[in-house]
């Protein structure tokens, strides 16, 4: 079985984790959130029913897939576990012990740039998937070969910035990203990424621009895992 | 020369709702600062105190990154693209 790590169990994460675990591809997920189920998400986060309010995020969403298709499947093709946890510098490595993939489907970007270093760390291949608006994005990285999250953004940017729950999102853009995230990872899985290219959706009218990325060589990615041709 | 900047969705609302709008330009500085011409507000989300690209936002001339290249001072031709793509993150 695969290691699946999902960080962030929301707009995104939820989709995602559907997705994947509707694959019939042998998996063995790893929820991550830190969060619990308002009523505010039930429009999106479409693993929480009402009666989820309240309750970690994570823990629900491993309850409620774990239930589905219990009778049809074992433990040795699917399992889901989960950690009410916020991920860190100092929780992120232990998170990503054993991992095949990470999606990181966080909604800060302070979490969203420490995944990403975590990663590159551990060469562990990151599903970089991100909604906001009617924006959507979608980027593989496979660390040491393709760019990274600072090979495209040098760092954060200062200071809070509208999270969905505050600037809005397209709830259907959620199920687009989120389901193109698991693709990806399936893809990575598979051992025929679709890596480097920064895929792009408007889902006002549906358009789809992606952007071809390269490696940053003075990226700190770079200085730890130097180009190839380097 | 004219070139076409693709506006993304958290800037329109500083170009009128425009996402795509037509300024001239023979480098990548040029074109920001004619662009801060006609849209006020627009090159400080773009660029640092310093005139510097911020850390957090990319330019793409057509589908190069200018950072790869030579930043700002990149050469534009007639008929380029140049993408404005801001860093987001939200996921939930």
């Amino acid at each position: 079985m695969s290691r699946v790590v999902i960080l962030g169990v929301g707009g995104l994460g939820c989709p995602a984790a559907l997705a994947l675990a509707e694959s019939g591809v042998p998996l063995d997920l790893l929820l991550i959130d830190d969060d619990v189920v308002e009523r505010s998400n039930l429009a999106r986060q479409i693993l929480f029913r009402e009666q989820d309010v309240g309750e970690p995020k994570a823990a629900a969403a491993a309850r409620r897939l774990g239930a589905m298709h219990s009778q049809a499947r074992d433990r040795a093709s699917f399992r889901v576990d989960f950690e009410n946890i916020r991920w860190s510098g100092s929780t992120g490595a232990a998170l990503l012990r054993g991992a095949d993939i990470l999606l990181d489907a966080s909604d800060n970007f302070a979490t969203r740039f420490v995944a990403n270093d975590a990663c590159i760390a551990a060469r562990v291949p990151l599903i970089h998937g991100a909604a906001l608006g009617w924006e959507g994005r979608l980027l593989t990285i496979l660390p040491g070969l393709t760019a990274c999250l600072r090979c495209l953004f040098e760092g954060p940017p200062p200071g809070p910035l509208p999270t969905c729950a505050e600037a809005g999102v397209a709830s259907p853009l959620c199920g687009v990203v989120g389901a193109a995230m698991a693709r990806a990872a399936l893809q990575v899985l598979a051992g025929k990424p679709a890596a480097g290219v920064l895929r792009r959706w408007e889902a006002r009218t549906g358009a789809e621009r992606p952007l071809t990325l390269r490696r940053d060589p003075s990226c700190a990615c770079g200085i730890l895992l130097p180009c190839p041709s380097q | 020369m004219s070139i076409t900047v693709k506006i993304p969705a958290p800037l329109r609302p500083l170009t009128a709702n425009q996402s795509e709008v037509v300024v001239e330009g023979a480098t990548v500085q040029a074109a920001v600062d004619e662009l801060s011409r006609k849209f006020p507000g627009l090159k400080e989300r773009l660029l640092d105190e310093k005139g510097a690209l911020r850390r957090y936002v990319n330019l793409f001339r057509n589908d190069e990154d200018i950072r790869g290249g030579a930043g700002l001072a990149t050469a534009l031709a007639a008929g380029d693209r140049l993408t404005i793509v801001p860093a987001i993150a939200g996921g939930r």
